[in-house]
């Protein structure tokens, strides 16, 4: 009996970057889990949470652990909205003892994608094929809320015919940061530009990266620039065949 | 963000105090580095949650050694006290080494409007000092100034000649303080740490003026916020070893003084009084706030703002007070109050690049969170932002509503432009023009909506 | 002045009464490396020579005095009245004033002198340290004020680092009023970060071990 695994895509996926979601899905299938996807889910309450509005972020947390209530796994395809599951759902259920022991009791089961495969999976190969000149960037919450960081590369060290070049900035933060984005634009436009800058000196032809957030702020950068390098998150680059 | 010179100097002087930091604490040279910031933690934790006893011990031990501790409740009693001692002494010259401290409650001015001269002796403070400027990092002072504005400066200030030499700049900066560390009645310091067991005050520093500052004077005074507290002298064997390497990549800065009170029975120079004013100027109601409590572990390294993508790219003059980058962020609120600059704690991408540096582990992206809850907690109370809150709970509804989500989805859908097949678009239709759309287009490109969401997607494959 | 309102403050910020009890703190945390005096003397010539500082091993006292008359090349010094350099003769050298302990008189002759003589109560291997304590045989102001300072160092003084010396001196206060570490010549890079030496402190040190 394959493993069950409930995908979480994240609304900004399933609204904006569908493909990504089906990526996840098509390499998980092929590695033997059985996917399902639980419809009535929507948001883990990040935008709320980091706007400061807690009471709102609790109601759509709420929804998400009663939606996710029976998962054995819960794979995101996002360094952030699990970070936001994993870690901050206990910060805003601190006062209601039922939600706050689900929290606890789902956070193990909480995986951000590239941790999936190689902490339950166990594979860092699975098989994919793309040619191309990538570099990687490490989005701010996979990296330092869930450490996430080796295992992307060697995943994508593993892809027949992908190059991986790092970048020197590959740490620094693009400056999406949720409505950070749009609060403090300018800030974060010249965030954006000078991770694009590194990008550049790279000479890669696509950036991959575990966040689709990120993945937004630095191709709508690329565009704006007149760059005609591509973004791919990490599950397009491991579905590829 | 304004003047780009300016913009390259910070960004350019922050990556390199990034970079020297990056030698100083890589495995090789120090690879116990993290179990230090362990340790640092572990330690500031304790003090700051027993505080009151470590300031009745630090007390003992300096009155024991013949200097006296004055405590004060704001920055009036400090300068209150300076005041009164230099009048009892009919003292007319200060000199003063570097105290973001004293920066904090604007002893100069105050000190100024009573006809006592007080002047900066760190290079990068005298030069603003000069320039009746505010310093623009915790560390590096002057960093924005260019030697060409100093050259001005130095010639309208002093009447000397115009010198473009950096190093003949120094030497005349230096010919001036020394003539004043010489003539001064009163020496004036922060301190780095307080040191518990010995009543001792620690000073670290490359140019020697606080060596300067706290020997030549007959009075010393050093002035500092109660939290700078260190149980034990040995305690120095980590904090000295973080402070160095996390502010500038030193090992040991080139001059660390450990100082416990006036000259001694044969000693042969040295002050002949020595205080220490500890001050609380609104640390008390940080320390009353256990979840942020934790702010008052910073030694002021300023590593936090080098690793900031925020604070390089805006700098220190951007911020509202004197203590810039993520931790001004943290403390501006908590000390001034949230409703002083209420988008201050939303200034950041929430990286958390500072809380990986942070030589004491302060949480730094959490403290930012709690503390924009406390800024929306404050707008609800007060009936500001609606539209704001408003937007915020409809957004929660539909997040609550599967079904109203997916149509949600859909409209927004249908009313965005496509693009040319997945592509990006740089205008948005005047109907659907709001300021965040507004906002991020000013930036960059924005996606265009996908023909279909991914769980329409999910079910055609099914 | 606010002494009692202060800790009042604080004690009710934190939930505590006056006079409670404190939990033992974390215990210190000192680490020191096993290192032989060769080693020991490498390393720390190598510190503070990457800090554009001067070393010298003398091998004898008469060498050590050698030194310091070369550094003088004629100049005036002010030595303080550490013994070591009594005994290596450089307090009788021409143009060194020592032998003083009146304050006034000292600041006068080293804010005049080209060179400060010193001794040191220890050195730190690991980061080219010179540790000196206020006391009777060295005064602050001899290592601080002249723009040259040689130190010479007896052997036995080095120790391999500031946990070593935070062990076997765990109460600094309990012996002077002002212990300072002294690691290189003096410096500054607060006019657009280009490193410029001697802006206070001395510019050149000169470090003689024996």
């Amino acid at each position: 009996m394959p493993a069950r695994v409930s995908l979480f895509v994240t609304c900004i996926v399933d609204q904006l970057f569908p493909k990504v979601g089906m990526a996840v899905a098509d390499v998980l299938e092929r590695l033997g889990f059985c996917v399902d996807f639980p419809e009535a889910q929507t948001c883990c309450g990040q935008p709320a949470f980091n706007s400061g509005y807690r009471a709102e972020a609790r109601q759509v947390a709420r929804h998400f652990l009663d939606v996710f209530r029976d998962a054995d796994y819960i794979v995101v395809p996002s360094g952030s909205c699990t970070s936001m599951i994993a870690h901050h759902f206990e910060d805003i259920f601190q006062k209601e003892l039922d939600y706050l022991a689900l929290a606890r009791q789902l956070a193990p089961k909480v995986y951000e994608f590239s941790r999936f495969l190689i902490e339950i999976a166990g594979v860092d190969d699975v098989g994919a094929r793309l040619h191309e000149v990538v570099t990687y960037h490490d989005s701010c919450h996979a990296l330092r809320e869930l450490q996430v960081k080796d295992g992307p590369r060697r995943l994508l060290g593993n892809v027949r015919g992908l190059e991986l070049r790092e970048m020197d900035a590959a740490e620094e933060c693009c400056g999406f940061g949720g409505t950070f984005s749009v609060k403090f634009a300018e800030v974060s436009g010249g965030m954006a530009r000078t991770k694009i800058d590194s990008i550049l000196r790279t000479g890669a032809s696509a950036v991959v990266s575990v966040d689709s957030s990120c993945l937004m702020q630095i191709q709508g950068a690329l565009a704006r620039a007149g760059r005609p390098i591509r973004t791919l998150h990490l599950a397009e680059v491991l579905a590829s065949r | 963000m304004a003047d780009p010179k300016l913009q390259l100097a910070v960004f350019a002087a922050t990556g390199r105090l990034m970079e020297k930091r990056r030698k100083a604490v890589n495995a090789q040279v120090c690879p116990d580095y993290q179990e230090l910031r362990t340790q640092a933690h572990a330690v500031k934790r304790h003090t700051i949650e027993n505080l009151d006893h470590y300031l009745e011990v630090f007390e003992r031990n300096v009155t024991a050694h013949g200097g006296q501790v004055i405590f004060c409740k704001d920055a009036t009693e400090v300068a209150d006290f300076v005041l009164g001692l230099a009048k009892a002494r009919i003292a007319r010259l200060i000199v003063k080494s570097k105290s973001m401290t004293t920066e904090e409650i604007d002893l100069n001015e105050r000190l100024e409007h009573h006809q006592l001269e007080a002047v900066e002796t760190d290079l990068g403070e005298y030069l603003i000092q000069l320039a009746h400027e505010r310093p623009y990092h915790i560390v590096a002072p002057a960093l924005h100034k260019t030697k060409e504005q100093v050259a001005d400066l130095l010639t309208e200030r002093l009447g000397v000649p115009r010198e473009t030499v950096i190093e003949k700049q120094t030497m005349i900066a230096r010919a001036v303080l020394r003539e004043k560390f010489l003539a001064a009645d009163i020496g004036i310091s922060g301190a780095n740490f307080l040191v518990a067991d010995s009543g001792a005050i620690v000073l670290v520093e490359n140019e020697g003026n606080a060596r300067l500052t706290t020997s030549a004077p007959k009075i010393h005074i050093a002035i500092a916020g109660i939290e700078k507290m260190i149980p034990r002298a040995q305690d120095l064997g980590v904090f000295l070893k973080l402070l160095g390497r996390s502010a500038t990549g030193q090992p040991l800065t080139v001059y660390t003084s450990f100082l416990s009170g006036p000259r001694r029975g044969a000693e042969i120079d040295g002050p002949d009084e020595f205080y220490v004013v500890l001050l609380d100027n609104g640390r008390t109601k940080v320390l009353a706030d256990r979840g942020k409590r934790q702010s008052l572990y910073c030694i002021r390294c300023g590593a936090c703002l080098n690793h900031c993508p925020v604070y390089r790219k805006i700098g220190g003059h951007s911020f509202p007070w004197v203590y810039s980058g993520p931790i001004g962020a943290i403390l501006t609120p908590q000390f001034l109050g949230v409703n002083h600059e209420p988008g201050l704690p939303f200034a950041s991408s929430l990286c958390g690049a500072c809380a990986e540096v942070c030589p004491v582990k302060i949480d730094i992206p959490k403290i930012l969170l709690d503390l924009r809850s406390d800024v929306k907690k404050t707008e609800e109370r007060e009936g500001t932002n609606r539209v704001e809150r408003l937007a915020f709970r409809v957004w929660a509804w539909v997040m609550r509503h599967p079904r109203l989500y997916e149509m949600a989805g859909m409209a927004a859908a249908s009313l965005a432009p496509s693009g040319n097949g997945g592509g990006w678009v740089r205008n948005v239709p005047w109907g659907i023009r709001v300021p965040p759309l507004d906002a991020w287009l000013s930036q960059r490109d924005l996606p265009s909506a996908p023909t279909k969401s991914f769980r329409q997607l999910w079910r055609e494959r099914r | 002045m606010s002494r009692e309102n202060v800790l009042h403050k604080v004690r009710t910020a934190l939930g505590r009464c006056a006079g409670q009890a404190v939990e033992n703190p974390p215990p210190v945390r000192l680490t020191v490396p096993e290192a032989g005096i060769e080693a020991r003397i490498a390393v720390f010539f190598e510190c503070i020579e990457a800090l554009a500082g001067k070393t010298y091993r003398a091998q004898s006292l008469e060498e050590a005095r050698a030194y310091v008359e070369t550094v003088m090349a004629g100049r005036k010094a002010v030595a303080s009245n550490a013994a070591i350099l009594r005994e290596c003769g450089a307090t009788a050298l021409a143009g060194v004033e020592s032998g003083i302990t009146d304050g006034a008189h000292l600041r006068e002759l080293s804010a005049y002198a080209a060179c400060g003589i010193t001794g040191a109560d220890y050195a730190l291997a690991d980061t080219g340290t010179l540790v000196m304590l206020a006391s009777p045989q060295e005064a602050r102001l001899i290592s601080l004020l002249p723009p040259v300072h040689i130190a010479i160092v007896e052997r036995k003084r080095l120790l391999t680092g500031l946990d070593e010396l935070l062990s076997i001196l765990p109460r600094p206060a309990d012996q002077t009023s002002s212990m300072v570490l002294i690691t290189g010549p003096s410096r500054t890079a607060d006019i657009e970060q280009i490193l410029v030496r001697g802006v206070h402190g001395p510019g050149e040190i000169h470090v003689v071990v024996v």
